[in-house]
C-alpha cells in the first residue's frame, strides 16, 4: 500500500523549476534513502510531502490525502508525516521534555500528564532519559537531534522525513543519531531519508533514489546501486561522497 | 554660592507630586503603547498588504516627527479638527501611547522576524495551525528578545514626559520650573529634579537587569 504518491509533481520557485514531473510511490514500511548532488531538489521533494512547500503541478497524496486539499487536511498530513531537520530546530525556550511533550499536548490534544508520560518514554527510547530537564542550548548536537526525533515521533506519525539529519553534526556524534534511526527502521517505520551516510544507506535502506536536476534518475536497491551502478553520474557522485 | 538644603526640603512635596504624575503618565501611556505597538508590529510582520501599509504609515509618521510636535498636535490641533476637548493630562498620555506605540511596533516586528524560520517550520511540521505556532513557539522566543529594547523604551518614554511642560501638565519638570520661577534657586531645584529622574530611571534599569538575568534571552 502506498503511503506517499507523487503524480507528475512539478515545483518551481519563481522561474527556477526544482521538481520536474516527478512520479514516485512509497510503500508503507519502506526505508527510502534519497541522494543526489546539491541543488538537485532533495529537500524540496521532502518538504512537498508535508506541504512546507506548495506544489505547482500534478498531485501529491499522503496517506490518502492530497496536499492540495486545504489547510485542515494539510495539518492532518503533517501529523502523519513527522519531519527531522538538519538544524534540529528545537524550541529553545522549552526543555527537552517540554519539546517532546509539546506535540501530544497541542496537536493531539492529550492532557499535560499524558503528554509528559509519553515524552518520558520517548526520551528513554532515544537514550536521553537523564536529559529531560535540559534546555536545547545545554545539549550536544547529537543529543539535540535525538530530542528532535523524539519530538516528531511524539505526534505518532505514520511516516518520518529526515533532511540530512546528521550533516550538522561532528562525525563522532553521528552514530548516536543514526543508531536511533536504525532502531526506528527496524520497528517498521516508513522513512524517507536524505543523507550522505552511505554506510547507513546500505545497512538500513530498502530503496535508494538518486535525484538529478529535479528528476529521479535512478531508483533501486541500495546495496546494488552502491556496489555497481550502471549510471555513470551516480557512480561519480558516490565517489565524491565516500 | 551656598547650596541651601532647606530649599530642597521646601520644594520636595511639590516635586514628589510632579514625579507621581510623571510615573502615572508613563505607566498609562506605556500600557496603551504596548497594546498599540503589539498590534502595529504584528501587522507589519504578518499582516496583508493593507494592514502592513497602515502600520507602516503610522510608524513612519511618528518616527519622522518630534514628540513635542505630536503632543502639540493632540492638544491644540486635534480639538480644532475634530471638535473635541482634550485636557492636558489626556493629551500627555495619548502622546506617549502614540509615540511609544510606534517605537514598540518596530521592536515587536524586529523580534518576531528575527526568530529563525526553522522554528516556525518545526512547529508547522508537527501539524500546528499558524496561530499556535505564533503564540506558543515564536512569541515566547520573540518576547524574550524584546525585553532589553522595551526596557530602553520605557526609560525613553519616562524622560519624554518632561517635554509635556509645553502643554502645562504638572509633571516633575514642570513643577521644578514653577518653583524655580518663584525662588530662583536653579542649582538646588534642578539638582533635585535630576536626582528624582535618576532614581526613577535607575529603578527601571535595575528591574530590567534582574528580568534579563531571570529570563534567559534566546
Ligand atoms: N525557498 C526557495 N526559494 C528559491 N529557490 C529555492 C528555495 N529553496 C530551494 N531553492 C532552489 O531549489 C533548488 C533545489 O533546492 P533543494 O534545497 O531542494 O536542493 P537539495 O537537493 O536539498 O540540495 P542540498 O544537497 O544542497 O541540500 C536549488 O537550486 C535551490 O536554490
Ligand atoms: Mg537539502
Amino acid at each position: 500500500m502506498s503511503i506517499v504518491e507523487f503524480r507528475n509533481v512539478t515545483k518551481a520557485f519563481g522561474k527556477v523549476v526544482v521538481l520536474r514531473e516527478v512520479d514516485l510511490n512509497i510503500e508503507v514500511g519502506q526505508v527510502v534513502v534519497l541522494i543526489g548532488p546539491s541543488g538537485s531538489g532533495k529537500s524540496t521533494l521532502l518538504r512537498c510531502i508535508n506541504a512546507l512547500e506548495e506544489i505547482n503541478g500534478g498531485d501529491l497524496v499522503v496517506d490518502g490525502i492530497s496536499v492540495k486539499a486545504g489547510r485542515s487536511n494539510v495539518r492532518v498530513i503533517r501529523q502523519e508525516a513527522g519531519m527531522v531537520f538538519q538544524q534540529f530546530n528545537l524550541f529553545p525556550q522549552m526543555t527537552a521534555m517540554q519539546n517532546v511533550a509539546f506535540g501530544p499536548q497541542h496537536v493531539r490534544g492529550h492532557s499535560r500528564a499524558e503528554a509528559l508520560e509519553q515524552a518520558r518514554a520517548l526520551l528513554a527510547k532515544v537514550g536521553l532519559s537523564d536529559r529531560g530537564s535540559h534546555y536545547p542550548s545545554e545539549l550536544s548536537g547529537g543529543q539535540q537531534q535525538r530530542v528532535a526525533i523524539a519530538r516528531a515521533l511524539a505526534v505518532k506519525p505514520k511516516l518520518m522525513l529526515f533532511d540530512e539529519p546528521t550533516s550538522a553534526l561532528d562525525p563522532e556524534l553521528r552514530h548516536e543519531v543514526l543508531g536511533v534511526m536504525q532502531a526506528l527502521a527496524e520497528e517498521g517505520m516508513t522513512m524517507i531519508v536524505v543523507t550522505h551516510e552511505m554506510a547507513f544507506a546500505r545497512r538500513v535502506g530498502k530503496r535508494m533514489i538518486f535525484m538529478e536536476n529535479g528528476k529521479i534518475s535512478v531508483d533501486g536497491d541500495p546495496a546494488t546501486l552502491l556496489s555497481n551502478s550502471e549510471n555513470p553520474r551516480l557512480r561519480e557522485f558516490l565517489q565524491h561522497v565516500h | 554660592m551656598e547650596f541651601d538644603w532647606s530649599v530642597i526640603e521646601d520644594a520636595m512635596p511639590a516635586l514628589l507630586g510632579g514625579a507621581r504624575l510623571t510615573i502615572l503618565i508613563t505607566i498609562a501611556g506605556l500600557v496603551g503603547g504596548l497594546i498599540v505597538g503589539f498590534v502595529a508590529g504584528l501587522m507589519r510582520a504578518y499582516g496583508n498588504v493593507i494592514l502592513n501599509a497602515i502600520a507602516f504609515v503610522y510608524i513612519e509618521l511618528v518616527r519622522g516627527t518630534p514628540i513635542v510636535v505630536q503632543v502639540m498636535f493632540i492638544y491644540f490641533a486635534l480639538p480644532v479638527l475634530a471638535d473635541i476637548r482634550v485636557n492636558p493630562m489626556t493629551a500627555a498620555i495619548t502622546a506617549i501611547v502614540v509615540n511609544a506605540g510606534a517605537y514598540i511596533a518596530e521592536i515587536v516586528r524586529g523580534s518576531f522576524i528575527s526568530v529563525h524560520k526553522g522554528l516556525r517550520e518545526a512547529g508547522l511540521a508537527l501539524g500546528l495551525p499558524t496561530w499556535k505556532v505564533l503564540v506558543y513557539i515564536i512569541g515566547p522566543v520573540a518576547f524574550r528578545r524584546m525585553i532589553p529594547p522595551l526596557g530602553n523604551q520605557v526609560i525613553v518614554s519616562l524622560k519624554d514626559t518632561s517635554l509635556f511642560i509645553v502643554i502645562g501638565v504638572g509633571e516633575l519638570t514642570r513643577q521644578g520650573q514653577e518653583i524655580m520661577a518663584a525662588n530662583f534657586r536653579a542649582v538646588e531645584i534642578w539638582t533635585a529634579v535630576a536626582i528624582l529622574y535618576l532614581l526613577m530611571t535607575g529603578t527601571l534599569t535595575l528591574i530590567l537587569r534582574i528580568t534579563e538575568r531571570r529570563m534567559r534571552i534566546l
